[in-house]
């Protein structure tokens, strides 16, 4: 067992864990925080992107070891005092969540694009989508959910 | 023993002895002492998903991503160093590399999806050596070099001679990649990277980097590195030799592009065929060549 110390949305954590264990299983299985989805766990789909340090990546091929020291941000961590998010709100308006299972992924690696880039073209929408798959094919609704958090959003994160 | 490979497990590690050295000098030991029964481990991209189906089973991980020095890009006497921990997002977003190297900006950002290049290393795109890998493609057309440190000191060696097999490299026993230089000569020329794929996130089915520097309209310098195209990337030195001194006219790329087409050697069979392959190449080639002296023209 190893001593980890990482800031999950804002707050400080301290776990106990086997190096083999992924920073998904920590988030699912240790914290409850269920909202980030295990998809195919070989890096193809984007269901479990959440930020590492802002930086998008798939937390069923970090080692929670790796996250140790650092900041993790979930999709729960997004809403503030019970308001959604403008990212949440434009997926909601823009009908661009069917089974919802992609979503989480989808919105956090939003989050990263905007953060980055408040003002993407929809070629750079979707280019920097492409690391996550939705299988109810609602990839249109996406596209405009993004333009409308962006637009929204101003630029203000 | 055989192996069960489990295609179906993609969620649960198997347990492993976990190592975190602080220093190349410790990473080495700890490799050199444990051997085959050790696994290098920096993005975890290809790594973790081959523990997770069992075809790779290290009793010992070491983690090289908390070894300080290893990453970063740098302008240094004797060209482009690029550390072997360099994230690849962090490769697409240099300026230096978009400027100096445009192959391998063009290669990198093709990689896999925004969240693989966030882990994805270079030194693990290049170790892994696969001969579909985008990486070692451009950076073979760049002339790179690999650094080596290993138990016995250091080494530097081309990195055309790295690779020597699917999966395999020159790496021995306790020796890891820390990074490598693309010299002074065969930075800041013309660049283009070609590649077929399914879809975005495959991976190459084949690929060709460019790279070519021009003086008053004729080829001074050219290397055309292929992907996907034999066991390891390879360049088509044949083409490369038949370019230099020449202009680029339509005649000079439809007659590199016939003796590309013939240089490279494809599986007959795979994931797609060898005459498939071949037209490809020469299609790839009069693209590259034409762009390149199209660019040329451009900034003329």
């Amino acid at each position: 067992m190893m001593k980890i110390e990482i800031t999950v949305n804002g707050a400080k954590r301290v776990f106990d864990v086997e190096p083999q264990t992924l920073l998904l299983n920590l988030l699912r299985d240790e914290m409850d925080l269920t909202g980030t989805k295990y998809g195919c766990g070989i890096g193809e789909c984007g269901a479990c992107t959440v930020l590492l340090d802002g930086d998008a990546v798939l937390a069923c091929m970090v080692l929670a070891v790796d996250a140790d020291d650092r900041k993790v941000d979930t999709i729960e961590g997004l809403a503030e005092g019970g308001k959604l998010h403008p990212i949440q709100e434009a997926y909601l308006d823009e009908g661009a969540v069917q089974c919802g299972y992609c979503t989480p992924g989808f919105i956090m690696a939003t989050k990263a694009l905007l953060d980055e880039n408040p003002k993407p073209t929809e070629q750079e929408i979707r280019e920097y989508l492409n690391g996550n798959i939705c299988r109810c094919t609602g990839y249109v609704n996406i596209v405009k959910a993004v333009q409308t958090a962006a637009a929204r959003m101003k630029g203000q994160g | 023993m055989t192996m069960y490979v489990n295609r179906h497990n993609t969620h649960i590690l198997l347990g492993f002895e976990y190592h975190a050295p602080a220093s190349v000098a410790e990473a080495v030991k700890l490799l050199d002492n444990y051997g085959s029964e050790a696994k290098v481990l920096a993005g975890g991209t290809d790594l973790i998903v081959k523990m997770k189906d069992g075809s790779v089973r290290p009793k010992h991980v070491v983690n090289l991503k908390w070894i300080p020095g290893l990453s970063g890009i740098r302008e240094r006497r004797d060209g482009v160093w690029i550390g072997a921990l360099t994230k690849l997002r962090d490769i697409e977003r240099s300026e230096l590399v978009q400027k100096r190297l445009p192959v391998l900006y063009e290669a990198v950002r093709m990689i896999g999806s925004v969240q693989i290049r966030n882990l994805a290393t270079l030194g693990g795109n290049i170790c892994n050596a696969s001969p579909a890998a985008d990486g070692p493609v451009a950076l073979l057309a760049l002339d790179a070099k690999a650094h080596i440190t290993g138990p016995s000191g250091e080494r530097t060696v081309d990195l055309d001679s790295f690779f020597t097999g699917p999966g395999r490299t020159i790496l021995s026993q306790g020796e890891i990649l820390t990074g490598v230089t693309v010299p002074r000569s065969a930075a800041g020329g013309y660049g283009c990277f070609l590649r077929v794929a399914r879809v975005s996130m495959d991976i190459a089915t084949i690929s060709l980097a460019a790279s070519a520097k021009l003086k008053g309209g004729t080829v001074e310098d050219c290397r055309l590195a292929w992907g996907t195209v034999a066991p390891t990337p390879m360049r088509t030195r044949e083409v490369e030799e038949f370019l230099r001194g020449k202009r680029l006219d339509e005649k000079v790329i439809s007659d590199a592009a016939e003796l590309a087409s013939k240089s490279i050697q494809p599986r007959e069979r795979g994931r797609s065929s060898g005459p498939y392959k071949r037209k490809v190449a020469y299609g790839f080639t009069i693209e590259a060549l034409t762009r390149i002296a199209g660019s040329v023209r451009r900034n003329r």
